[in-house]
């Protein structure tokens, strides 16, 4: 089966990058498919390569990165919640003239044009958030 | 045309889990993750609309969220099963759509 993730709320928020971590995690286990996981809101914030958490406590960020590598999945950060909290592409940063990106790998920068699509696609959407 | 109600607050918190159980359907289930676990629990405040809806749709709760607020399942309303994330999976793929009451 084919899901699709949204994810609203920010890493170290209250609980729900993690959750949809664990959620991504279960299904890829089980052999259904990942179309996308759309960022949106503060959930942008999952996707920059800049945090450094402490040691003993789970690095969200890098983890979506770790899973996105295994898997080959499609994370998608909203261009306009992104450049309202300062996740930036190297294409956004020369645009806007900011001398440097954060934008982790695996992540990319798109519209909501790819939540709709990604609604289309999928057999199920699972949205997770504040 | 089953659904699955997805619901991550505190009903101490917010009103979307009284919501929610307010429009469930026989045939649809509802998990309650984070921590809207404590729905779950006995003789709360909002125990009765829970019972309730117990007997209207399937309800779950996510034991790892469950675990990590220091519940089990002895504390949980009868009835009301529980879930790991495999088991969450399973359950959205089982019904025709996902409603997440954020």
């Amino acid at each position: 089966m084919k899901f699709g993730i949204v994810v609203n709320e920010g890493p170290y928020t209250h609980q729900a990058s993690d959750s949809a971590l664990q959620f991504a995690r279960a299904a890829l286990a089980k052999g259904h498919e990942i179309v996308r996981v759309f960022f949106y809101n503060d959930g942008v914030n999952n996707g920059t390569r800049l945090t450094v958490p402490p040691q003993d406590d789970r690095n969200l960020q890098k983890s979506w990165s770790e899973l996105a590598a295994k898997h080959g999945l499609d994370l998608v950060v909203c261009i306009a919640a992104a450049q309202r909290r300062g996740v930036l592409d190297a294409g956004e940063a020369k645009r806007h003239g900011k001398d440097a990106d954060n934008i982790a790998p695996g992540f990319r920068i798109s519209g909501l044009g790819q939540l709709v699509e990604a609604a289309i696609l999928a057999d199920r959407m699972v949205t997770f958030g504040d | 045309m089953s659904t699955l109600h997805t619901v991550n607050k505190s009903p101490f918190e917010r009103a979307a889990l009284i919501s929610a159980l307010g429009h469930v359907r026989p045939g649809d289930a509802l998990l309650m993750i984070e921590d809207a676990v404590v729905g779950a629990r006995k003789r709360t405040a909002f125990a009765a609309v829970v019972e309730a809806a117990a007997k209207i749709c399937a309800l779950f709760v996510l034991a790892p969220d469950l675990a990590a607020r220091g519940m089990a399942e002895k504390d949980l309303i009868e009835g009301i099963k529980t879930v790991d994330y495999g088991g969450f999976v399973d359950l959205a793929a089982k019904h025709r759509r996902v409603q997440s009451w954020l």
